[in-house]
């Protein structure tokens, strides 16, 4: 009875989105404001109607209605609520279905509380939402049914993949999907846009609180997917370029940009045509992203259930949005005006090359993700492109940013002052040579790569200070005057400083971890020790547990440095009987200087094996929670800007109280 | 496709996990230069069973028989691009995570150093265009004097 | 000059749509590896017969100058697909005369013989690969998988994985046919 209704519910939100799919538009046309207003109806109930549908499929995992083909396929009665829950949005299917919730959130979000948005604007851009919600509503309902019943039903399910059954995994698609999914109302907006033959800087205020909401979820959505990496997967690695990774950082990539042209557009009129193609080229990527994951084009370890049927219908849907999108874009964009001008040194000359690279960089992780697939089909043949390459590729092009990214925020609009920025930076760029020289005279072994990403990370993180602290006169002013006065600042500009900041702690962790990660293997038995970054590790035996759904053998270690323990670590192997396989759970010393990383496995040695001895592998990794550390501060940045009053206030009208008080020209 | 189906399923349950380091202990080479350099071309080859890792990191059947094949490579005396030949005479280019600049995967290097071009040629036409556009750097006597006139009135109004 | 840069994206979008669509052909695997042998020489190596086991080993030698185009199959008794593959492997020896020889793949020789002794033994030759090193020369990434050679030592075919299902027999039973393999040509 629930799927059922869930079924229906689907339904009745696709006729509500067909609906506004036009009547929003001819009202547009015919200036009738009761049609262009019907958006606020049709977009609460696509959103109530969805929410009733995803809220039934949870329902049927929670009780493990196994006549629900998809419960069957991926929940097991004895799982934990939680990845019961979660299982709703492990599949194809129910991620779908998750897809779908979040574009009708972002659609009645904006009706709902974008109060300042001009009524034809909002009638084009939920109009546009809803092809959308169109295209997939009816993807889901004829190729890929969640609601799809099962005779007879099975005893019991076949079990989620033991690898997902993880808090942070479970968070990871909601939080990637609000970022993926929310870049959709921006791409609506530009669409909108384009219809209407104008943008301007109040497009760009309008448009600025959701790019953020989605940007801020998807780094939280990738910081989240790479933390579960490294604490799951066993080799203490958090980035592989695998391609459905790198399709979910195309997206973040060009959203920065988008974030940062946006700016441009909303102070200075200027790079219209830059910021409306971003809007749409980032979501397309996201469509991209959701494209490759499901139909079966590349190999990959995160990739759903081959499908090449349902490849071919969102292949479609990518045509339509994609190719149509961009043609509007063709057509219309050379119409808008470039705004304002500006002298080679400017604030925007600076987020140019932001805008530059950063599609430089997009452009590569697209080549390198896509070239196989190129390769193929031009010649047959089959090539690997892996990390090797993007790590030659990627960080070249983004180091140089970092280094603009530290000087930008001290230049101005429209033209600056260069010998004063360089004044002002001086004390800085002196800093980071000494810190970079101090890094090569202390920290040894590392490749000149090390510690020339050192430099431009120092360098990022002391401009940026420098910047606030120049800002708020924090050395020439009194302590509690100063802090008045960043107290006064807007908070978009907290924001940067706090996001700037956070990609520079990150960076501290990104180089750490990969370029100074150690590592020791061996053979142990009880009373073994492993020496390994100043630890004494003894590995003290092994022991059965169990657990809710697996069996699992315990190590137990125990941690000593300088003599005094420090910690116990009890990595696992776990098997999941039902589902048929094992895990490895590694145990994690964490301290921002670094992680202790412990995992066993019993020897492919035979030899080894039949002598009791089991495989213990530790890693140290220096600095890589500055990552996580890092991109929760870049989060908050996000966030800080995104609560910055001047959001909330709409196109100023003028009152007509003042206006009696201003003389006549 | 529903042979295939129970095929593919078939033959996922025979791999064994591939969560998990995978050098074992007994392949560790003594001499810890030659096992740095086995470790670095590992994480190189791809693991042809597997989705998408490196044989370094797999702990596939295969992925350990081409540990052990590396190094055997390198007691002997094989430097590292010959040891990558070897493995690559057998399996193909395919197993090389880093694509060998050849012809066929030119425009995949080329590309990226192509963008880096692109980028540095675009910011620079676009700043030079934007140099030659005269932008009015200071306000000229009169309009200095009409911006003191509009400020005084502005005042004069507020205080009403 | 704008508005050719502004219809770029499009047709970089049209573009790349092509090669998706190309990249959605069903027949297509993307997991499947090209073999580096086809047209090439039989790798070099030289296996001892499985101990206990009345059938000889198999070395390069025995597959340069054949009668006849030989089928070459990895197997091992562990690998479930292997035992219904076994079924068809026969089959195409009882009734269309083809020269199998074997390699019997990191598999213990006790293990091999008893797995022969309960299904039956349609093997010519076999080599116990006991370490798997004969299988990385071929090239194989899991068993099982099966080779065509030429008269002349040449690799023809390879398929990757169990041949059974009727478009698996009917596809390699064409490459067989076409080969040369069966006795009757």
């Amino acid at each position: 009875m629930v799927p059922e209704m869930g079924h229906f519910a689907l339904a009745l939100a696709l006729a509500l989105a067909l609906v506004q799919s036009v009547l929003p538009l001819i009202g547009v046309a015919k200036k009738n404001l009761l049609w262009m207003g019907s958006t606020r109806a049709t977009s609460v109930g696509q959103l109530l109607f969805v929410a009733l549908a995803f809220a039934s499929l949870m329902w049927s995992f929670v009780v493990s209605d196994f006549t629900v083909l998809n419960v069957a396929e991926n929940s097991h009665s004895l799982k934990p609520l939680l990845f019961k829950v979660a299982g709703t949005w492990g599949s194809h299917e129910g991620s779908l279905l998750l897809w779908v919730l979040i574009l009708a959130v972002f659609g009645a979000s904006v009706s709902l509380f974008g109060s300042n948005i001009p009524e034809a604007v909002m009638a084009r851009t939920l109009s546009v939402q809803a092809w959308i919600s169109v295209g997939f509503l009816s993807f889901l309902l004829l190729t890929s049914n969640p609601f799809e019943r099962v005779f007879p039903p099975p005893s019991d399910g076949r079990d989620l993949n033991p690898l997902l059954q993880d808090v942070g995994l479970a968070m990871h698609p909601p939080l990637l999907y609000f970022g993926y999914v929310g870049f959709s109302i921006v791409f609506s907006f530009a669409v909108a846009a384009l219809l209407e033959g104008r943008i301007d800087a109040a497009w760009a205020r309008w448009v600025r609180p959701w790019t953020l909401a989605a940007w801020m979820s998807l780094t939280a959505g990738i910081a989240l997917g790479s933390w579960w990496a490294y604490y799951e997967l066993g080799w203490g690695g958090w980035w592989f370029w695998d391609p459905v990774e790198n399709v979910s950082f195309m997206p973040w990539l060009l959203g920065t940009a988008l974030l940062h042209s946006a700016i441009v557009t909303e102070k200075r009129d200027a790079f219209k045509s830059w910021t409306i193609l971003l809007a749409i080229l980032t979501f397309s990527l996201s469509l991209l992203g959701t494209f490759i994951v499901r139909s079966g084009l590349l190999t990959s370890v995160h990739a759903f259930a081959v499908d090449p049927e349902r490849g071919l219908y969102i292949l479609m849907l990518l045509g339509i949005s994609i190719c149509g999108s961009l043609a509007l874009y063709a057509w219309r964009a050379p119409m808008m005006e470039g705004g304002g001008l500006f002298k080679p040194i400017s604030r925007e000359s600076g987020l140019m090359l932001n805008n530059l690279i950063l599609a430089a960089a997009t452009g590569s992780v697209l080549v390198g993700t896509l070239y196989p697939l190129f390769l193929e089909a031009v010649t047959g043949e089959k090539v690997s492109v892996g990390p090797p390459f993007f790590n030659i590729t990627f960080v070249p092009i983004m180091l140089p940013l970092v280094f603009i990214m530290g000087i930008g925020p001290f230049l101005s609009w429209k033209r600056s002052d260069f010998k004063g920025v360089l004044q002002r930076l001086k004390f800085v760029a002196v800093l980071t040579v000494l810190a970079t020289l101090a890094a090569w005279y202390f920290i040894s072994g590392g490749p000149v790569l090390g510690y020339v990403s050192i430099f431009f990370s120092v360098w990022l993180f002391l401009a940026t200070v420098r910047e606030w602290a120049l800002r708020i006169r924090l050395f020439e002013l009194p302590m509690a005057t100063a802090l008045r006065r960043a107290k006064g600042l807007p908070r978009a500009a907290h924001g940067m400083t706090l996001a700037h900041v956070g990609l520079s702690i990150a960076m501290f962790g990104f180089i750490g971890s990969s370029i100074w990660k150690s590592e020791e293997i061996a053979f142990v038995e009880p009373g073994s020790v492993v020496s390994i970054a100043g630890f004494e590790v003894t590995f003290n035996g092994v022991e059965r547990v169990r657990g809710p759904n697996y069996f699992a053998e315990r190590g137990s270690l125990s941690v000593k440095k300088d003599g005094k323990l420090v910690t116990t670590l009890f990595p696992e192997r776990r098997n999941y009987p039902v589902a048929q396989s094992s895990t490895t759970e590694s145990a994690i010393r964490s301290t921002l200087a670094g992680d202790l990383y412990a995992s066993i496995s019993e020897p492919s040695s035979k030899k080894a094996r039949e002598s009791g001895q089991w495989t213990l592998r530790i890693l140290y990794e220096p600095l890589v929670n500055l990552i996580w550390v890092g991109s929760l501060i870049l989060f908050l940045g996000g966030g800080v800007s995104l609560s910055d009053r001047r959001l909330r206030v709409g196109a100023p009208r003028p009152a007509v109280k003042d206006a009696q008080a201003v003389p006549a020209e | 496709m529903m042979m295939f189906r129970i095929l593919v399923i078939m033959v996922v349950l025979l791999l064994p996990p591939v969560s998990a380091y995978a050098v074992e202990p007994d392949e560790i080479l003594p001499d810890p230069v030659l096992e740095a350099r086995a470790r670095d071309i590992s994480k190189k080859l791809r693991c042809v069973v597997c989705q998408n890792q490196d044989i370094d990191s797999s702990n596939a059947g295969v992925a350990r028989d081409l540990r052990l094949m590396v190094r055997e490579r390198l007691i002997e005396g094989d430097n590292d691009k010959e040891v990558l030949d070897f493995i690559r005479a057998r399996y193909g280019d395919f197993v090389l995570l880093n694509p060998p600049f050849q012809p066929k995967t030119a425009v995949l290097w080329l590309t990226p150093a192509a963008f880096a071009v692109v980028v540095l040629l675009a910011g620079a036409i676009i700043l030079v265009r934007h140099r030659s556009k005269p932008c009015a750097d200071v306000l000229s006597a009169e309009e200095e004097a009409e911006v003191r006139e509009f400020v005084k009135a502005q005042q004069a109004g507020n205080r009403t | 000059m704008a508005r050719l840069l502004a219809s770029l994206p499009f047709f970089i979008a049209l573009f790349l749509g092509i090669f998706f669509l190309w990249g959605l052909n069903p027949d297509r695997d993307p997991n499947e590896i090209p073999s580096v042998l086809i047209a090439q020489p039989v790798p070099e190596f030289q296996l001892e017969a499985i101990e206990g086991l009345s059938v000889p080993g198999l070395a390069r030698s025995d597959l340069v100058n054949a009668s006849q185009p030989i089928v070459v199959n990895v197997f091992a008794s562990w690998c479930v697909p292997c035992r219904a593959e076994h079924r068809v492997l026969t089959d195409l020896v009882e009734r269309e005369g083809i020269r199998l020889f074997g390699i019997n793949y990191k598999d213990q020789p006790a293990d091999a013989v008893r797995w022969l002794s309960e299904l039956g033994n349609p093997y010519e030759r076999i080599g116990s690969d006991l370490t798997g090193r004969a299988g990385i020369e071929w090239g194989i990434s899991g068993v099982p998988e099966t080779f065509i050679v030429g008269e002349t030592g040449t690799v023809l075919y390879r398929y990757v994985g169990p041949i059974i299902g009727d478009e698996a027999v009917r596809k390699i039973g064409t490459v067989l046919k076409q080969a040369g393999a069966f006795a009757s040509e």
